[in-house]
């Protein structure tokens, strides 16, 4: 580890640990959604940056983490004609469980994932948002149908992630409801999941899926199991979106069925994008961008020109982040192969080379033009 | 039996119109090899200028200058992006069109609102009655109008210069550009012609018994990616089978909810991406398409 990547890490680390300190509950809660989004982006990452699959399908696997989850841990509630199922497991249970069950719904779709590959698989996934949408509206019981149902907090050991009111914990003089306890568990999924993914990545089935990527057959002559592969990749990117549907579910406190569909697929597509295809940074760095976008021009709206407040005529924040991330999509494709990421390892080679004969630039993950799929 | 009829014809008629828009795919992708997901926003442009237009200069000017207004755009998608996108594979060009299609449908959702905009066609609520089969004339009109433009199409692309120049490209790009094909011209050709029938798809998609153009369109359009899927994405007769198999698909679904409600509600929407599903596992390639081989 060089000395700059241990400075980096040690300084994020800080900043992980001091914002729920000082920022107050919406920035936290946008903090999470990019948290939740950055695992679910990592995941998509490794399947359509590292191993070339398109998939317009993922919120079909957050739904399935998140309704996963709500159903194996609620209790059933009895409510003549609303009532909702439940296996009223432990949470911790149950959050293994959804993602494994995301999982599962990976595998049932690998015929077609280890079969099919580029426009017919990006087509046939977004076949899944659809029949996920009919399945969850009809699927009352376990779904809660059109309005959703509410999120049992995860509670590991006694330690309850949600607001405590009778028994609040004050650390520091700041209470922690459940956004800051939510939030250091983030932290930990995220860099859990990050840097499984980057083992992956950097070990033998990354060398393997970027093989695909670049070139299937000489992948498969050189005794890479293609098929397998794909699965398997298309099984653990939807683990990860299982998660981050946890995640998001645990955030939000209330499913709702509408929230994932068609438009999350596609803003997941454009995180990995804009941040850097094939790499666990870029993924980061893309979801940061595209889930903090809205918020930050909510925020700047009465300082920024063309925006207009919530309920007048004109562009709302909500909708100028939309064209302002489907923008960046086509400006980072036409102008900065390897994304945000590849554009902040450019900077930091130029700077380098300017202040001294900086080392020659290490393998670096973030795809170059020609092996980028 | 008379409402199978009816829905048989209405089925075909809505096919054909999804293959309109598949073609408009198929056609794309054989040009530039770009798997365009802005093609839903295409359709939306084109509903959209003549709706706005229709009253001002009435309903056919209004219709060729949607027609026109989604070639220009579609012409000027291929200018702008695809031509200069620098990428080798194509899966990056799919995500881009996705990028554009954020922006447009965007846009045009917000110019739309929560209205529903009538396009003036001239068929109006009418019905044609045949004995006992009663179908709306804006449905045959349909029927017909799609069916005369695409086979004009297959002819164009049969006989023509630019159709043998199209089909030479997508066979082989470097041999044709060395025959003096103009790749920019065949490919800005071919987004051009895929935005006009994406535009007059659009108009037979929100008349009736559709109340009329509203921000569901471009989720209605989406049903046309399964169809050409399971045509075959390189074969416009793929795009026509796929097309009219969906359509048919979807109105039986549609018509037979009654019957089929315990399978839930809204089958109708998901029916055609079943169908899509069952067909790709048996044939990864589509009904007609061609089956990639690789010689190693």
């Amino acid at each position: 580890m060089s000395k700059s990547t241990l400075l980096w890490s040690v300084a994020l680390a800080a900043a992980a640990v001091v914002i729920p300190f000082y920022l107050d509950a919406s920035w936290l809660q946008d903090g999470l959604f990019a948290m939740a989004a950055a695992i679910g982006a990592i995941g998509l990452n490794l399947l359509t940056g590292a191993t070339g699959q398109l998939s317009m399908g993922h919120a079909f696997f957050l739904a399935v983490g998140a309704f996963g989850y709500v159903y194996f841990a609620s209790v059933p509630a009895e409510g003549g004609h609303a009532a909702l199922d439940g296996l009223g497991l432990p949470t911790p249970v149950a959050a293994v469980l959804a993602v494994l069950l995301a999982g599962a719904a990976g595998g049932l779709f690998s015929p077609i994932a280890a079969r099919l590959k580029g426009a017919y698989l990006g087509i046939a996934t977004l076949a899944l948002i659809f029949i996920g949408h009919f399945v969850m509206s009809n699927a009352t019981p376990v779904t809660g149908g059109h309005n959703g149902r509410p999120v049992p907090p995860l509670e590991v050991f006694g330690f309850v992630f949600a607001d405590t009111p009778d028994a609040p914990l004050v650390i520091a003089g700041v209470p922690f409801g459940a956004l800051e306890r939510l939030w250091f568990l983030g932290v930990v999924l995220l860099l859990g999941a990050g840097l499984f993914a980057r083992g992956v990545l950097r070990g033998r089935p990354g060398r393997a899926m970027n093989t695909i990527r670049d070139h299937e057959i000489a992948a498969g002559v050189m005794g890479v199991p293609v098929a397998r592969y794909r699965a398997g990749v298309f099984v653990l990117s939807s683990m990860y979106g299982g998660l981050a549907g946890v995640l998001i579910a645990l955030v939000f406190q209330q499913t709702v069925p509408d929230y994932f569909g068609l438009l999350l697929a596609l803003s997941y597509l454009a995180m990995i994008i804009i941040g850097g295809l094939g790499s666990v940074a870029g993924a980061v760095i893309g979801a940061v961008f595209v889930s903090m976008l809205p918020r930050l021009l909510t925020r700047y709206s009465d300082a920024l020109p063309l925006i207009v407040q919530p309920g007048q005529e004109g562009v709302g924040a909500a909708e100028a982040a939309q064209i302002l991330y489907g923008l960046a999509v086509v400006v980072v494709v036409l102008f900065l192969p390897g994304g945000l990421l590849g554009l902040v390892t450019q900077l930091r080679l130029r700077t380098g080379r300017r202040i001294a004969s900086a080392p020659a630039a290490k393998h670096s993950l973030t795809p170059t033009p020609e092996t980028r799929n | 039996m008379i409402t199978f009829i009816e829905l048989l014809v209405n089925g075909i008629s809505i096919g054909a119109v999804y293959a309109l828009i598949a073609l408009g795919f198929v056609v794309i992708f054989k040009a530039t090899e770009v798997v365009n997901f802005a093609h839903a926003s295409l359709l939306l442009v084109g509903g959209f200028i003549i709706a706005k237009t229709h009253e001002s200069v009435g309903f056919w000017p209004a219709l060729l200058l949607g027609l026109a207004g989604a070639a220009v755009l579609g012409a000027l998608i291929e200018f702008l992006v695809i031509r200069r996108a620098n990428v080798v594979n194509h899966s990056v060009l799919a995500i881009v069109t996705i990028g554009v299609d954020i922006v447009l449908t965007t846009e045009l959702t917000r110019q739309i609102g929560t209205e529903v905009l009538a396009l003036g066609d001239p068929w109006g609520s009418q019905v044609l009655h045949l004995g006992a089969v009663n179908i709306p004339l804006a449905r045959i009109a349909a029927l017909l109008a799609a069916s005369a433009v695409i086979a004009a199409f297959l002819l164009a692309f049969k006989y023509t210069n630019w159709g043998v120049a199209m089909r030479a490209t997508a066979e082989d790009a470097e041999t044709a550009a060395l025959m003096g094909v103009r790749r920019g011209r065949v490919s800005m050709g071919a987004w051009a012609v895929a935005g006009a029938l994406a535009a007059l798809a659009a108009l037979f998609m929100c008349i009736f018994p559709t109340p009329g153009l509203d921000r569901t369109v471009t989720a209605t359009a989406m049903k046309a990616f399964p169809a050409a899927i399971l045509g075959g994405l390189d074969s416009t007769t793929g795009a026509l089978a796929g097309g009219l198999i969906i359509g048919v698909t979807e109105s039986l679904v549609s018509g037979y909810q009654g019957e089929l409600v315990f399978l839930g509600r809204g089958l109708g929407d998901v029916a055609p991406f079943l169908v899509m599903i069952i067909v790709l596992l048996i044939r990864p390639a589509g009904l007609f398409g061609t089956r990639e081989l690789a010689r190693v």
